[in-house]
């Protein structure tokens, strides 16, 4: 599903946020990307997502590769992931709903099945009463879940999870962590982020360790 | 296809409410477009109209023919008849040298001088008018009148007509200048206002990016609103022409009416209003597709 093969990434200046990292994650995979804050987790992720390119190896998701892929084609690549992010990116000019449905419009979904598909995920999150709120009026733990609504309200195959705990509490942390493991057991790829201890040891899987770049086996 | 039409529609309804969100500064961008077009497309409704005018003042052309001073009676009856005769010439009027004396001494009141002459020095003449009116067809007739041996001398009436011409070939030109001139200040508005919007929909683009918009996706509204703005400040452009040359007909009524005359302004043809309208879209269109260009690149994703 993600194949990673050699791969370096240097930044303008010199810094190499990346040396020859190379790992598979298969299909159904839950992977936990873990290591110190600037050990290069974010870039990883965001090679993934082909928010940023590698200078060399590479970068195979869903069988394309990332770094030869044409910018026309970048939107197809993104539709089939699902990008929760630490900052969790929502817009606070609009309803939770309409958040969530923003996937839906930009694949052109009509209006009852887009309807549909956002109570789902807003369920599944927990958030069902809360649609028609501004996320801004929302707890931090809230905002995350409807990130991670909006992450999956297209129904990708895998799921890129950047810290998606890192500003909450223990409780709000487990229930994350809950709901990434129901989409786990419905078959979904996962590579979450994270450097919360806690969190590694006591939903352990496979384990992927980042250290100044360099991947540690 | 159907996905297809359903994003545009949607696009469409979005940005009306878009435009409707904030109605003081789209009325004012609007009517900002519209006078900056009214100007030229005004000027250019006055000349098509001052055109038509001199269309129907020119429509009857004439030309003067004057016989030479020796030339007697069974001369004159001759020509008059070669006159009637020629193919090119649908009327004939014949107006004798003692009646043009009279009519000079009326209407130039210079009686005394010419009651002191001796003898009329005006010839006789007639004045012919031909069935064709096109300059190039009388200055043709002219030529050949001009051959005729007892004829002394022709003329062609029409050269104020060529002078009026040339006056509205200089204004047709200032027109095209001022409209191309406003025109880029149109694109150049659109330009800024789409400039603005995405400035302020920075976070927005820049999720869309992340969640697999397409670039057509991100740049739709834009287009459509450009597209919107241009075609309201056409409309506003066609209003304010409109209602302009109503007010200016009802003073001009009593201006026509001491002449005797029953000139109107006409308002805009379909075609122009319709021309008007799509090329103000058009340029709207233009400022905005400019303005996505210009800036859309610059918001990646992080």
């Amino acid at each position: 599903m993600i194949r990673f093969n050699q791969v370096y990434k240097r930044y303008p200046g010199g810094y190499e946020a990346l040396k020859n990292v190379s790992f598979e994650i298969a299909a159904g995979e839950m992977v936990f990307l873990t290591g110190h804050s600037g050990a290069g987790k974010s870039t990883l992720l965001n090679l993934i997502a082909a928010i940023e390119r590698p200078n060399s190896g590479s970068v195979v998701v869903n069988g394309q590769n990332i770094a030869k892929l044409r910018s026309g084609a970048l939107p197809y690549l993104r539709r089939n992931l699902g990008l929760i992010f630490q900052d969790h990116k929502l817009l606070f000019d609009r309803s939770v709903f309409d958040n969530v449905v923003l996937p839906l419009q930009i694949c052109g979904f009509d209006h009852r099945e887009s309807a549909k598909r956002v109570r789902a995920a807003l369920d599944k999150v927990g958030l069902l009463q809360r649609e028609k709120t501004n996320p801004i009026a929302l707890s931090g733990g809230e905002q995350q879940r409807v990130c991670i609504a909006r992450a999956i309200v297209n129904r990708p195959s895998i799921l890129l999870a950047d810290e998606p705990t890192g500003n909450l509490d223990a409780d709000y942390a487990n229930d994350i962590m809950g709901i990434f493991k129901s989409f786990h057991q419905v078959g979904v790829t996962l590579l979450i982020a994270s450097h919360d201890e806690g969190i590694l040891q006591k939903f352990g899987g496979r384990l992927l360790v980042l250290k100044h770049g360099e991947l540690q086996s | 296809m159907k996905i297809w039409l359903i994003q545009h529609v949607r696009v469409l309804l979005f940005t009306l409410r878009r435009l409707f969100a904030t109605p003081l500064s789209s009325l004012l961008n609007i009517l900002v477009i519209g006078i900056a077009l009214s100007l030229p497309m005004g000027l250019y409704v006055l000349l098509q109209n001052v055109q038509g005018l001199a269309e129907q003042v020119a429509g009857t052309p004439q030309i003067s023919v004057f016989l030479s001073l020796d030339s007697d009676k069974e001369d004159v009856t001759r020509i008059g008849k070669q006159l009637k005769q020629h193919e090119a010439v649908g009327r004939v009027e014949f107006v004798p040298r003692d009646r043009a004396l009279e009519q000079l001494k009326q209407t130039t009141g210079l009686a005394d001088v010419i009651g002191g002459l001796t003898q009329n020095p005006l010839p006789d003449a007639y004045v012919v008018h031909p069935n064709k009116a096109g300059a190039q067809a009388l200055e043709a007739l002219r030529d050949e009148l001009q051959k005729w041996p007892e004829l002394e001398h022709v003329q062609l009436d029409s050269a104020w007509a060529h002078k009026l011409e040339a006056l509205l070939k200089f204004g047709r030109m200032a027109v095209l200048i001022l409209a191309v001139l406003l025109s880029f200040a149109l694109a150049a508005v659109t330009f800024n206002t789409i400039r603005l919007q995405i400035l302020t929909q920075r976070d927005e683009i820049e999720v869309s990016k992340l969640i697999g918009a397409t670039n057509a996706f991100i740049r739709r509204p834009f287009l459509y609103f450009g597209l919107l703005q241009g075609l309201l400040g056409g409309a506003a452009a066609w209003a304010i022409i409109t209602v302009s040359l109503h007010l200016l007909n009802g003073s001009l009524a009593s201006l026509a009416q001491l002449y005797a005359s029953s000139f109107m302004l006409h308002p805009p043809s379909a075609s122009d209003s319709l021309t008007l309208l799509l090329f103000s879209a058009y340029l709207g269109w233009l400022g905005a597709w400019l303005s996505v260009a210009q800036h859309l690149w610059q918001i990646e994703p992080r």
